[in-house]
């Protein structure tokens, strides 16, 4: 490798940031600032580039300590808003997952199934500061001897939440598409027949780990924005896998990369964390998250500089072969040309439509730029990256 | 039935630049989308043909749901002159039904809705679309037939039809 001009480390970075002087551009500026003026210079003049994304994350959740009452209870079975939450951890902690739907729910005996409310909405209301009702069951201890309890509560009254997502920020997804010649309803939203149109997620050159794409400046201990709240890296999200096809700019050519996402749930915006119904499929809770990225050197600054039309995404038919597991490509297709809203597919014009917002991501990268030039918000030196290639 | 858009409706608008100035002003064209909500008494009476017979419109029906001796809703869209088009709304009034325009009755829901534009692929009229630059998803009623993809395909229900 080339050896670098520009060096720098975390610790000069947090002292800038510290005074002030800290220079932080999003990734969406950054790329105007390597195209001007090459990357050697934009590395000397850029300290951090802020990234963002908001979108469905499955694979969210949250712990949740609510605290004993008189008599306490053992609560193995637990219910917020009648969504089930795992009470398999101890006598008033839970797990509430983003995917779990309200007990009762018809789901898709009624198909396509409307998926009103689920964990994704019980979480958007506690950091709303709405009240839940809260059931509990157990089966009765010597030390925990009650049998039944409900009462209201809100997130001010839980002891602990934590909002704790075992995989966030995929780094890149499929596009998906309907070659059946029927609507389909899948986590991918709605599909009409014959490839009618094409959704696809991430938002691409905002997107965190698009911008890092070999997890130079990313792992545990990485300072972020998680809901609206400062949040860490907690490890690798899970299915994260490095080795994947990358262009040559070093960006996977698919799903590759995925982060755990670990934060205060109390501290928490409902403008960040919104309960998700996607008809047919089920629930899910949009999650925005957005990470800084230290610019060590120049490489750091080519990485930051990737736009939407150097990021590749793979076409799959979500009809047969996914469902199947048998995974061939359809093709292969930029973000961006994707976000001019139609794709050419086959020859055939296809409608092209996100679900991950880029107006919200954007924000996100904004905020975080503020944070960090006000000196609200310094930089998490990562104690373990994430496997790499 | 195709529904008339303003291209092609344009060639039979009488008041263009060489024409206009002979004081045919009375005969521009309008063309608007409406809701109308039937009663339980009114649904069996045979009005909407009245909308071609007395009042020389022309109407495209974009979506309706009637049965006899129950609720119904028709929504058209309506063209005619304007002073034709006046009479034919009262007329529909007097008629004791509730006449409403059908951007009245679509609503994107500014605090719930999150941008992420997946109801742009699916609807028809480009209603609702990427405002260039700031990437916010616009919703323009008066493109809107009605139709209510977006609601099936909005992940946080932020499109409100109030058509049924």
């Amino acid at each position: 490798m080339k050896k670098s001009r520009v060096s720098k480390t975390y610790q000069e970075i947090n002292e800038k940031i510290r005074q002030g002087r800290a220079v932080v551009l999003t990734a969406e500026e950054m790329i105007d600032m390597v195209e001007r003026h090459g990357e050697a210079e934009a590395a000397r003049r850029v300290d951090v580039v802020t990234t963002g994304t908001f979108s469905p994350m499955c694979s969210s959740g949250a712990f949740l300590n609510f605290g004993h009452t008189s008599p306490k209870i053992r609560a193995s079975r637990v219910w917020l808003n009648d969504v089930p939450a795992y009470g398999g951890l101890a006598a008033v902690d839970c797990y509430l997952g983003a995917t779990e739907v309200a007990e009762g729910d018809p789901l898709n005996s009624v198909y396509p199934g409307e998926f009103n409310y689920g964990g994704g909405h019980v979480i958007e209301d506690l950091v709303a500061g709405n009240v839940v009702r809260l059931r509990l069951e157990g089966y009765g201890t010597d030390c925990y001897p009650a049998r039944k309890q409900e009462r209201n509560m809100t997130l001010s009254d839980m002891r602990d939440a934590i909002l704790f997502n075992p995989r966030n920020a995929y780094q890149n997804y499929s596009c998906a598409v309907n070659v059946s010649d029927k609507t389909i309803y899948t986590y991918m939203g709605m599909l009409r027949p014959r490839m009618a149109n094409a959704n696809y997620a991430t938002s691409g050159q905002l997107s965190p780990l698009l911008n890092d794409p070999y997890y130079r400046t990313i792992g545990l201990g990485t300072r972020i924005f998680l809901g609206g709240a400062q949040g860490y890296v907690a490890w690798q999200g899970t299915q994260h896998n490095p080795r994947v096809r990358r262009g040559e700019n070093g960006v996977p050519r698919e799903g590759a990369g995925t982060l755990a996402t670990i934060g205060n749930l109390k501290e928490m915006s409902p403008r960040w964390l919104v309960g998700a119904s996607m008809l047919g499929y089920g629930v899910s809770l949009y999650v925005g998250i957005g990470i800084p990225i230290p610019i060590l050197d120049e490489e750091m600054a080519r990485f930051t500089a990737v736009r939407d039309a150097d990021i590749y995404v793979q076409i799959y038919d979500y009809s047969m072969d996914y469902p199947k597991g048998d995974l061939k490509s359809l093709g292969e297709i930029s973000y961006g040309e994707l976000r001019t809203g139609e794709i050419v597919l086959n020859g055939k014009k296809v409608s092209a439509a996100p679900l991950s917002s880029y107006y919200k991501a954007r924000e996100i990268a904004m905020i975080l730029k503020e944070w960090i030039e006000q000196g609200a918000f310094l930089l998490g030196e990562p104690q373990h990256l994430l496997p790499s290639v | 039935m195709k529904a008339l858009t303003k291209k092609n409706r344009s060639p039979n608008i009488a008041p263009t630049n060489s024409q206009g100035s002979e004081g045919m002003a009375e005969e521009q064209i309008v063309s608007r989308k409406i809701v109308i909500h039937y009663t339980a008494e009114n649904v069996d009476q045979p009005i909407i043909c009245q909308l071609v017979k007395t009042h020389d419109l022309i109407f495209n029906i974009l979506k309706a749901r009637i049965f006899p001796k129950r609720e119904g809703i028709i929504v058209l869209e309506l063209s005619g002159n304007q002073r034709n088009f006046d009479n034919g709304i009262r007329f529909l009034k007097d008629k004791g039904l509730k006449v409403e325009p059908l951007s009245k009755s679509v609503n994107q829901n500014s605090d719930k809705c999150v941008h992420c534009g997946a109801c742009t692929a699916f609807c028809p009229t480009d209603a609702l679309s990427f405002e260039p630059g700031t990437r916010k998803v616009v919703f323009d009623p008066e493109k809107c037939n009605g139709c209510e993809l977006c609601v099936s395909a909005c992940p946080v229900r932020a499109m409100e039809v109030n058509i049924f």
